[in-house]
């Protein structure tokens, strides 16, 4: 008896695009709170990078302006102490946004149990079931955390020139704001693939009888 | 006729279901030949095992006891990737639900179980179209199911059954979600299908339509073939049948 061939990664992109592409709104709700965890993410972050470039443009200036701001600054006052309660914040947001994804990745694997049962009735196997599951995660992920960041790091900066004043643009601190949101990216994508892993295991151990049953 | 190729045997085969508490008894032993080419109709009453007996020649389910080979080969012996194989070249399955991938063009549809077995982009879509054309849906190629009729649907279903070139079509009740006529239409193709093409049909149904196209009827009753009839057969009993109502 002859072995199956693995199906090429391109094509798998394709079909996970596809899937993704033709359920936009619901792709969209699965993708919602990762958009808002990492942008929560990433306006924190890019909001302590502002302060941090503007006690080093001009601490004169913006010493007092920012421990008004409700900045915790270090003892010398040269650059931003992190709050540990703002980080336990964050970190309580990321956490609640992966229970939320696998909640409903879960709910789209049962939503799909026949067409994963067909699947692997027209001869798919678990792995491609389950890189089916994770393309489609890493896309939403990588979609999501983009714009997160992106709307996190931009309200960031509106609203540090709110607070600020105008010219604070000229010590916005460019280098760190782009790492800041590179690294948003990366959590948010890195969350999204976390979130699927267990229900794309779900969805691979499925049987392909599932595919048979005929009550809804 | 006992010399042509016996393509599914089933041998022995009992299927027990252990619910925890009872264990439900659904296959009692079940011995079956099928010649490939051939059109069978699984007929019984409802409960009578008729899906469960499908799904272990199709190799979606194990038997508690007993083998099936499908072309010689024991179904039980093989490993995921054959398994898989299996499924995507040997075996065609037709479902009462269709079934059909909603994401996807009836030509994308038919063309997935030829992504499974490697060919290529352009010979898949060149045979997917050939398909089309062969169950009467030429130039739907671009239409989701959702815009589909039903008995349409289930001619693309038709048409994946037929991607790889399948020794087996199994169909468990392919007309069951079918009105009269569109049933009918299916049913008709299938056995053109399995004139023309030299496929094995193998179809679970309640419907006695099927009787008249059918080569050898199969009758469970209670977990147990009950009776075989050959073609020749039917056409006695069905007439009689009518003469008597
Ligand atoms: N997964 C399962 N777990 C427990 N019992 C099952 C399971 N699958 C089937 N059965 C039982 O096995 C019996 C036969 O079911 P099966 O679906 O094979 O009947 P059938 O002949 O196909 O009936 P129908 O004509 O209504 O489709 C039924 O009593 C059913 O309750
Ligand atoms: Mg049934």
């Amino acid at each position: 008896m002859r072995r199956l061939v693995i199906v090429p990664f391109r094509k798998s992109l394709q079909m996970a695009w596809q899937s993704l592409r033709v359920r936009f709104f619901r792709s969209l709700v699965t993708t919602m709170s990762l958009v808002l965890a990492v942008a929560f993410l990433s306006f924190i972050q890019t909001g302590s990078d502002i302060a941090g470039g503007l006690l080093a443009g001009d601490g004169a200036t913006y010493q007092q302006l920012l421990l008004q701001a409700g900045y915790d600054l270090s003892t010398d006052g040269n650059s931003i102490g992190g709050s540990a309660k703002q980080r336990w914040i964050v970190f309580l947001s990321l956490l609640v946004c992966v229970v939320g994804i696998i909640n409903a990745q879960l709910m789209s694997v049962s939503e799909r149990f026949r067409e994963i049962g067909t699947l692997k009735c027209l001869g798919a196997l678990d792995r491609f079931i389950v890189r089916i599951f994770v393309i489609e995660a890493a896309l939403q992920g990588l979609a999501g955390a983009v714009t997160g960041a992106l709307f996190g790091a931009l309200a960031a900066i509106l609203a540090a020139l709110v607070r600020f004043g105008l010219a604070a643009a000229a010590h916005l601190p460019w280098p760190e704001i782009g790492t800041t949101i590179l690294a948003a990216v990366a959590i948010g994508t890195l969350l999204s693939l976390l979130g699927v892993l267990y229900p794309a295991l779900v969805a691979a151990r499925m049987e392909p009888v599932e595919a048979m049953r005929v009550e809804q | 006729m006992g010399e042509k190729k016996k393509i599914v045997r089933v041998s022995g085969v009992t299927k027990n279901f252990d619910l925890g508490r009872i264990v439900v008894e659904v296959l009692k032993g079940i011995d079956l030949e099928i010649e490939a080419g051939n059109y069978i109709s699984i007929m019984g009453p409802s409960g009578s095992g008729k899906s469960t007996l499908f799904n272990m020649i199709g190799g979606l389910d194990k038997p508690t006891a007993g083998k099936v080979f499908i072309d010689e080969v024991d179904v039980a012996q093989l490993d995921a990737y054959e398994l898989a194989w299996l499924r995507c070249r040997k075996i065609g399955y037709i479902f009462q639900t269709f079934n059909l991938i909603p994401v996807m063009t009836a030509l994308e549809n038919i063309t997935i179980p030829m992504t499974f077995a490697g060919v290529g982009d352009d010979e898949a879509v060149r045979r997917g179209m050939a398909l089309l054309d062969q169950v009467g849906l030429g130039g739907r190629h671009g239409h989701r199911p959702a815009e589909l009729s039903g008995g349409q649907q289930q001619r693309v279903a038709v048409a994946r059954a037929l991607a790889n070139s399948p020794a087996i079509i199994l169909a468990d009740e392919p007309t069951g979600n079918l009105d009269l006529a569109t049933g009918e239409d299916i049913i008709r193709l299938l056995k053109e299908l399995s004139s023309t093409n030299g496929v094995t049909v193998i179809s679970a149904t309640h419907d006695y339509k099927m009787l008249n196209v059918s080569d050898q009827v199969v009758w469970i009753r209670d977990g147990r073939v009950d009776k075989i009839q050959q073609r020749e057969e039917l056409d006695i009993t069905t007439g009689g049948l009518s003469s008597n109502h």
